[in-house]
């Protein structure tokens, strides 16, 4: 087998774009929880290259009235501009919808390390509309003796809980 | 009326409208709690349901918009039509009243809105069934805090319980024309687009009447009454909602941020 008769230098320099698309996009942080790069929180679903040339970059909103979605936006096109992967376009994707399922486990890491509780994962049943039966750990003192406060936190994405240990109020990233 | 100006798909078009102008205008009036709600933490939950239910209204408008085909986007649609094109149910646009009255009127919406879009998530319309698909997940967690506030007020205090009930007695005779199948319900579920309202108002009963035993309140009669929002005309409250809504895009035409 020849591997050079196989070498298409089109599709390398294509394939070096998207990689560099890839780690411009992991350097840009969420402008709400600056903790997690857009990346890991799997809002970013795509990095393709088109017949004429250009990247397509698929962009998903976590919620749809999520006001961070147009700051997003222009953080991902300046990051692509800044990287200079040439030519591309960004495009929002709804479906499949977003799920807290998508967040990385880097990005579930970050997030507990930051003191937001990652999200446990999506149920299965849309009509299950009771919450977790899991109970949430606090995320200083990690007892599991916690308390919702209220179901919809400072972004559209979280909730806001608290320890009946260590009174602590703290946030958990909701999931869906 | 030239060919030209007609609507590509007439029914389609309009009731796409229906849904987003349901949500747009639930929305608006969440949004007036904003600074208003009797804690913190309602103020940021009726908020948020708010600004999923505007996201919803924008993707649904902004659809509308395309299959109408006269270069009106979501924008134009939300600020610059005027009370009778707005096709949203009646109850959608009732005054907030009191928290009881806001979260009744949330629960009833909510449920309606639940079993529609999850039916919707498999429309044989592929940009309808996306928009369901990630509406759905939004909704379900806009009943789990509505339905919640109801059965924690409906089995609370004398003072919760009398609010609910006669909040759920003023409500009631709005709901029927959710579930009023025209000729634009039937034109849709004829091609597969959208379910038939009935099957939806069996879905709907069974949920709300298991949240209305939880929350320990009677279900009120049906009365033979019906609303005509889903057509255009609307009760007295529309009109003063949108000159609010409308406001800035009236005095101001083409403001942007």
């Amino acid at each position: 087998m020849n591997a050079l008769a196989l070498f298409d230098p089109a599709a390398a320099v294509a394939d070096a774009r998207i990689a560099s698309a890839w780690a411009a996009l992991r350097e840009v942080e969420d402008p709400e929880i600056p903790a997690v790069s857009l990346v890991d929180l799997g809002v970013i679903r795509f990095v393709t290259a088109q017949s004429d040339g250009s990247l397509e970059v698929g962009l998903s909103p976590t919620y749809t009235g999520c006001p961070a979605t147009e700051v997003i936006q222009a953080m991902v096109e300046r990051a692509l501009a800044g990287a200079g992967v040439g030519e591309f376009r960004v495009v929002r994707v709804i479906a499949p919808a977003w799920s807290s399922d998508w967040i990385t486990p880097d990005g579930r890491r970050k997030l507990a390390e930051y003191g937001i509780v990652p999200p446990d994962h999506s149920s299965s049943s849309l009509r299950d509309l009771r919450p977790g039966c899991r109970p949430v750990a606090c995320p200083r003192c990690h007892s599991t003796h916690t308390e919702t406060v209220s179901e919809f936190g400072s972004t559209p994405c979280k909730a806001l809980l608290r320890c009946r240990e260590c009174l602590e109020p703290f946030e958990y990233f909701k999931c869906i | 009326m030239s060919a030209a100006m007609r609507v590509r798909d007439d029914d389609l078009f309009r009731y796409i409208l229906r849904l987003g102008d349901l949500s747009l205008v639930l929305g608006q009036r969440l949004g007036e709690w904003v600074g208003h709600s009797p804690a913190l933490e309602e103020d940021l939950g009726l908020a948020n349901i708010a600004l999923d239910l505007i996201g919803q209204a924008r993707l649904l408008l902004g659809y509308a918009g395309e299959i109408e085909g006269r270069g009106r986007d979501e924008d134009q649609l939300a600020f610059l039509r005027e009370h009778g094109e707005y096709l949203n149910p009646t109850l959608a646009e009732q005054p907030n009243g009191d928290f009881g009255r806001t979260i009744v009127r949330q629960v009833l919406i909510d449920a309606f809105q639940l079993e529609l879009y999850e039916w919707l998530a498999g429309s044989t319309d592929l940009r309808l069934a996306a928009i369901a698909a990630k509406a759905v997940k939004e909704t379900r967690y806009h009943l789990r805090y509505s339905g919640g506030w109801l059965v924690r007020l409906g089995d609370g205090t004398e003072e919760s319980r009398t609010r609910v009930s006669s909040a759920l007695e003023r409500l009631w005779s709005l709901t029927a024309e959710l579930f009023a199948e025209d000729e634009v319900d039937r034109a849709m579920a004829d091609r597969g687009i959208a379910p038939r309202l009935a099957d939806v108002q069996k879905a709907w009963n069974a949920r709300i009447d298991a949240l209305l035993a939880e929350a320990t309140l009677e279900r009120p009669p049906d009365r033979p009454y019906q609303w005509f929002g889903k057509q255009g005309a609307h009760s007295e409250h529309l009109g003063y909602m949108l000159v609010e809504m409308q406001y800035m895009q009236r005095t101001y035409p083409g403001a942007r941020w």
